[in-house]
């Protein structure tokens, strides 16, 4: 199974990398842009009996290192 | 003194705090961080550097080290250990320091001498120092903005936990936090490199005495 995994930064954790990208957006002239924020992308592979149990892994993966809890939340999806 | 240097692949401040500890006539060895065990030690150190490259966050990979376990139930036991720089980044992964060393707020690697107040010179790595001494320490960093959560923080200069602060905060850290201490006392991490500054030669000697401080 394919497995997506975004880590994000949580809400109230500065982003200063975001607000960069955000700066050099508005100077390229998209003035309609607010709130840039910057995360990660992790594809990986699973093998699993089903959804259910290779939910359960990622889920363990994230907590114990795809993801630093005390700034990063983190979403996945599996096709 | 018997003291081991955690070299993960990627570290580069190890030599130059095993130089230290032998000018200062300690028994020094390197622990590669493949040893799932190492012989009794009076005090570790993780040393600074780029373990793992830095990949996926800082010290995060080096966490899983095989050494890791050993390190973090010496630390448990009491034993003293010494978080400089990307060590204090693998101390805060693996649990044993509260919070994390986020991006600089400037985005940038900041390499330069600054000064720093001695806020608590009553743990294992201080007490040299004296009450209200302000020293002049070297950084070298792109990840060392310290984020916590309120209640941490609180908890933190409530216990006297916060070691370190920078005078001019450089990084963008919560309350100008350069470096913190376990409850107990006995784990310190710092940003800082005071293995850069033990020596006249490297410009001053006010890292000299955390060492110093360390062997008692």
């Amino acid at each position: 199974m394919k497995v997506n995994v975004y880590v994000t930064l949580k809400q109230g954790v500065l982003d200063p990398q975001g607000k960069a990208v955000g700066h050099a957006l508005d100077t390229l002239g998209f003035k309609n842009v607010a709130n840039v924020r910057i995360g990660k992308l992790i594809e990986l592979e699973i093998a699993a009996k089903n959804k259910t149990q290779a939910k359960e892994e990622v889920k363990e993966m994230c907590e114990k290192l795809l993801a630093n809890t005390v700034i990063e939340s983190y979403q996945f999806e599996i096709e | 003194m018997k003291i081991g240097i955690v070299v993960f692949p990627g570290s580069n401040c190890d030599r130059d705090c095993f130089h230290v500890l032998k000018t200062l006539k300690q028994d020094v060895r390197y622990l590669w961080h493949k040893n799932a065990t190492f012989p009794k030690m009076d005090a570790l150190v993780l040393p600074g550097g780029f373990s793992y490259g830095d990949y996926l966050r800082t010290g995060a990979i080096a966490r899983f080290s095989p050494i890791m376990k050993e390190v973090v139930r010496f630390a448990k036991g009491g034993g003293k250990v010494l978080g400089i720089c990307n060590g204090f980044q693998v101390l805060t992964e693996t649990g044993l320091l509260p919070g994390v060393l986020m991006r600089n707020e400037g985005l940038k690697f900041i390499c330069e001498s600054v000064p720093l107040e001695v806020v608590n010179y009553q743990t294992p790595f201080t007490t040299a120092y004296g009450a209200r001494s302000s020293v002049q320490i070297p950084i070298a960093h792109m990840d060392g903005n310290y984020f916590a959560d309120d209640e941490t923080l609180r908890r933190l200069e409530g216990e006297g936990q916060v070691v370190f602060r920078y005078l001019n905060n450089p990084n963008g850290s919560a309350r100008n936090i350069a470096g913190i201490c376990s409850k107990k006392g006995n784990i310190l991490g710092m940003m800082p490199h005071p293995e850069r500054c033990a020596e006249d030669v490297l410009g001053n000697q006010d890292g000299r005495k955390l060492f110093e401080s360390l062997i008692g």
